[in-house]
């Protein structure tokens, strides 16, 4: 315990970050539940003095808006699909970096690169890879990547992302990117987590006779599980804050030219809500929170009982 | 199951590749272990115990020589099919796992022939459990244990599925020292009950002697000296084996040999018939000494610390390489303890004379 004679002392040091906290985290978490509940609250009409009612008038707008549901459906989409997939395409490679010993350096290094990457960057380059321009002719003016592999192994072109494109297709290009772009970091906690694990497990393991599948099933899952709950949670986290992905690779329409918003998220709803209908927004984003607290809760309950620390 | 090494060699190579410097971690061990004996493996550190257990666990490879089960060469066996338990020094106790899944998981691994059912597993973990002392324990996660009982479950774990050879890491340093005399008297009983041939390894000479039926004294990779405690002890075949084995430890002067007769400093303190004349160590078990009023040998007395049963006179010599000379005297006899100094006649069997350049032993007769 600090003296209480030297109390001040603490005080002051704690000062520039409680300040910065107080300014930057709870006056906004604050003020994001006033907003919330007061009807149809716009900045505008606040500065100019007008008066709102009291009450969850914003949150029945939510849930009544109709992109609402769109983007309630494409964020638990988004998120369900890709944190499995990348969690477990990143074990995987964890598992497979571990365990080789040459250039084992260059390709931790490859497969941290997209973390360092700009996402929108990224983007585009996703955008290109999936892209289709469509002219006048019987054939597609030109293709991605994509689909000249889909051509060379004999199948049809598919328009992934372009103007007409189906929903599915386009849930495609943003799972692959997503789970692309979430890898790397992934790699990095299970692969730091594999290397922390005492080698002599492992030897213990071969004395005893240990098949490779049990001894990855029952000693390097559970020993890695306090990382694996960490990447899940901090994953579906990540997940239901999906947006710059989106725009990323559709623009800022967030969806394919004619189907405006179809690829809308929570985020992006929320975004779009500021400026013209605050009450709206922080309402939405009250609701994200909500949801985000239930899944975390949920994980965190499922992973106490599975991890063993 | 005899074990058998023959001229085995292990070689690290160097860590920097420029300077080329190998490390001979064991150098050319040849010797055999008789079935169902407790054998220790006992050197300083980086003596190369460890990586000769390693070997025989198959964990390391050799570089060159074999290792016979019996009669089988399992020089080329992997691991997996040799059918040792081994101990870690630190357990490697799974440690997400119970104690009961512990001793579990080398059975759940037979295949084949060997697979058990769920009953016949869980009655054989219960008997391991059991033979340890731990029976009660089952359900304990390792983390919620002492050492001791880590230590007694990674046995159990080792025990578990009948290996071939038992292999121990220093099992006992780990321990507090109440519980290190407790554990190997443990592991001598386990052993005897088991029947099963057990080899552990250990810095300390102490719990080598108390415990196995043969040591193997190593240094620096080269094996210096093979068989039961006593005879060891009694019989050093060079002045490392005399350092190493005995507390107090054995106590070293510089002396020559001249006319048959063996001087320290200035005095002739022992006749050693049949030595030709030269300077050699001379190595003094503590309870070599006599402390006799004309004895020929005169030490210099600091202080007498009394033990009960037996006394130990701390004196000084200039001879010595030792900065004290130590006796342990039997209690009856009383040494004066404001003297300034003592005489001792020697015990001719607790005196070995090296020679000085290579440190062997020089015998002489015994009368």
């Amino acid at each position: 315990m600090v003296d209480s004679k030297h109390q001040w002392k603490a005080w002051l040091y704690l000062a520039p970050a409680i300040v910065l906290l107080l300014i930057f985290t709870v006056w906004p978490i604050f003020n994001t539940i006033r907003m919330s509940l007061l009807e149809g609250y716009t900045t505008m009409q606040d500065v100019a003095g007008v008066s709102f009612n009291f009450g969850i008038g914003n949150f029945k707008n939510v849930l009544e808006y109709h992109g609402f549901i769109t983007c309630l459906k494409n964020t638990i989409l988004l998120c369900v699909l890709t944190v499995p997939i990348s969690t477990f395409l990143a074990l995987l490679i964890a598992v497979a970096l571990n365990s080789i010993k040459p250039l084992q350096r260059f390709l931790q290094t490859v497969f941290f690169m997209p973390y360092v990457t700009n996402s929108i960057a990224i983007g585009m380059v996703f955008a290109a890879m999936f892209n289709m321009i469509i002219g006048g002719g019987a054939r597609p003016d030109s293709v991605g990547i994509v689909n000249n592999v889909l051509e060379a192994f004999g199948f049809e072109y598919i328009n992934w992302m372009n103007a007409g494109s189906e929903y599915w297709a386009n849930i495609v290009v943003m799972v692959v990117y997503i789970v692309w772009n979430a890898l790397p970091f992934k790699i990095l906690i299970l692969l730091g987590g594999l290397q922390s694990v005492n080698k002599q497990y492992y030897e213990a393991a071969r004395v005893d006779s240990t098949p490779r599948w049990r001894v990855f099933t029952k000693i390097t899952i559970p020993l890695l599980s306090p990382m694996l709950a960490y990447v899940i949670i901090t994953g579906f986290i990540g997940g239901f804050k999906e947006y710059s992905s989106i725009v990323g690779i559709f623009g800022e329409k967030m969806g394919p030219v004619g189907q405006q918003y179809s690829l809308d998220t929570m985020v992006g709803f929320i975004y779009r809500a500021i400026g013209n209908n605050e009450g709206r927004a922080s309402a939405a984003a009250l609701i994200l929170f909500g949801i985000i607290f239930i899944v975390t809760m949920i994980n965190l309950y499922v992973s106490k009982k599975k991890t063993h620390y | 199951m005899k074990v058998v090494l023959q001229n085995l060699t292990k070689i690290f190579p160097s860590r920097n590749k420029k300077s080329g410097e190998e490390v001979v971690a064991v150098n050319d061990f040849t010797f055999e272990i008789p079935d169902g004996k407790l054998i220790g493996l006992l050197g300083p550190s980086g003596c190369g115990k460890s990586t000769t257990l390693y070997m025989i666990s198959g964990l390391q490879k050799p570089t060159g020589g074999k290792i016979f089960f019996g009669d089988d060469d399992v020089t080329e066996l992997p691991t997996e099919s040799r059918g040792v338990g081994l101990v870690f020094q630190n357990y490697a106790l799974y440690p997400h796992m119970t104690v009961k899944q512990n001793i579990l998981f080398p059975l759940q691994n037979l295949k084949g022939a060997d697979k058990m059912s769920k009953a016949e597993m869980l009655k054989r973990a219960t008997e391991a459990a059991k033979l340890v002392q731990i029976d009660n324990l089952m359900e304990r996660k390792p983390s919620e244990l002492s050492g001791g009982q880590q230590q007694r479950v990674a046995i159990a774990r080792a025990l578990v599925k009948m290996p071939r050879v038992l292999l121990l890491d220093e099992p006992l340093s780990n321990l507090d020292a109440r519980l290190r005399l407790q554990t190997r008297e443990e592991i001598r009983r386990i052993q005897r009950e088991t029947g099963i041939t057990t080899i552990f390894v250990t810095h300390d000479q102490e719990e080598a002697m108390s415990i196995s039926d043969m040591i193997v004294v190593m240094k620096l990779g080269v094996l210096q000296q093979i068989g039961a405690p006593q005879e060891v002890y009694d019989d050093p075949h060079n002045l490392f084996v005399a350092k190493f084995l005995g507390t107090p430890p054995i106590n070293v002067f510089e002396g020559a040999v001249s006319g048959g007769k063996l001087i320290i400093g200035e005095q002739a303190v022992l006749d050693v018939p049949g030595v030709a004349d030269q300077d050699v160590y001379v190595g003094i078990r503590p309870e070599g000494f006599i402390p006799e009023e004309n004895g020929p040998m005169t030490c210099n007395l600091s202080s007498v610390e009394v033990m009960g049963r037996d006394s130990s006179l701390v004196t000084t010599h200039t001879a010595s390489l030792n900065p004290l000379v130590r006796s342990i005297i039997d209690s009856d006899i009383k040494v004066d303890p404001a003297a300034e100094t003592v005489n001792f006649s020697l015990k001719p069997h607790k005196v070995f004379i090296f020679n000085k350049e290579t440190e062997d032993r020089i015998y002489f007769e015994v009368n």
